[in-house]
């Protein structure tokens, strides 16, 4: 069996090698890219279906975000947002025969936990400037720094093994139920992989937003 | 050989605890609800964080077992 691990390449551009999930992602992208496209094309306060679908999508997810951040949401929907759609787009897309998701190797978690990670800090300087922002590390308790240090690493990488971890043990477990009985016996995991894709994409994304609310000081963590 | 049963053990015994942890916590979250049902949208939303936040633990053991089959630093 291969290592979850080692990237599986597909081909080279050049000296760079391409692996399966960059593609996936990139086809997951300009899918996304598509459908914006699409439905925002033309945009009207009395626009079509596809638009009035994006609009309760966007929505929601600005309604959520407001509501752990406690402020107005739009300095950081472009970012959040897209995290949740990528993500949701990106669980889902192995119900497509023959495309595995991206998130079950650990280069695209990786990725977008380093992303995650900057603009934490990144928010949290803009909002608190440089001895806000420094300072609160030092709350509650200045002897609590190492630990506090600590924990910006682990979180993160808390957060990128959670993704990764749930992705690819559901994946693993599919194709050990097909190794074993091949026909109907994993339909329902695959309907449980539906489930595990998007709730997945909605925890990465609202630790993420709690993650930056507690750096501009919304939230207490 | 002997790593593959050191990845069982660590998957094994790892999910315990945090089994019971988030049993406990989707319990009291279900209370919770029931008891203020107007208020399910805030406490599901700090639900999913705190399993998220529990699930950590199991995760890692998950982590430390992928290494052992995988890419064991015991076998040369």
């Amino acid at each position: 069996m291969q290592s979850p691990f080692g990237p599986q390449i597909l081909f080279h551009l050049g000296p760079v090698p391409i692996s399966e999930a960059v593609a996936t992602t990139w086809a997951v992208m300009a899918a996304l890219t598509l459908v914006s496209w699409l439905g925002l094309r033309r945009a009207r306060p009395d626009g079509g279906p596809l638009q009035a679908a994006l609009e309760i999508l966007v929505t929601t997810i600005e309604g959520q975000v407001r509501a752990v951040l406690q402020r107005d949401p739009g300095g950081y929907m472009p970012l959040l947002g897209t995290l949740f759609l990528f993500l949701a787009a990106a669980n889902l897309s192995p119900m497509l025969p023959g495309v595995q998701a991206p998130t079950s190797r650990i280069e695209t978690p990786m990725a977008l936990a380093a992303i995650v990670f900057l603009s934490i800090h990144w928010y949290g300087l803009r909002n608190q400037g440089l001895a806000g922002y420094l300072g609160h590390f030092l709350k509650p308790n200045p002897l609590l720094l190492p630990l506090t240090l600590l924990s910006e690493f682990t979180r993160i990488l808390s957060l990128m093994v959670r993704l990764f971890g749930n992705m690819m043990s559901h994946e693993l477990i599919l194709a050990i139920l097909v190794y074993l009985a091949g026909f109907v016996l994993p339909v329902p995991f695959m309907i449980l992989g539906l489930l595990i894709g998007l709730i997945q994409a909605y925890i990465f994304t609202i630790l993420a937003t709690v993650f930056i609310g507690a750096a501009i000081g919304a939230v207490d963590s | 050989m002997i790593s593959a049963l050191g990845a069982a053990i660590a998957v094994g015994l790892g999910a315990i605890g945090p089994g019971i942890g988030e049993g406990l916590a989707l319990a009291a979250a279900m209370d919770a609800i029931a008891r203020q049902p107007e208020a399910a949208g805030t406490i599901s939303r700090t639900l999913f964080v705190g399993l998220a936040m529990i699930e950590t633990m199991a995760i890692y053991c998950l982590v430390i077992a992928l290494l052992l089959l995988y890419a064991n630093p015991f076998v040369g």
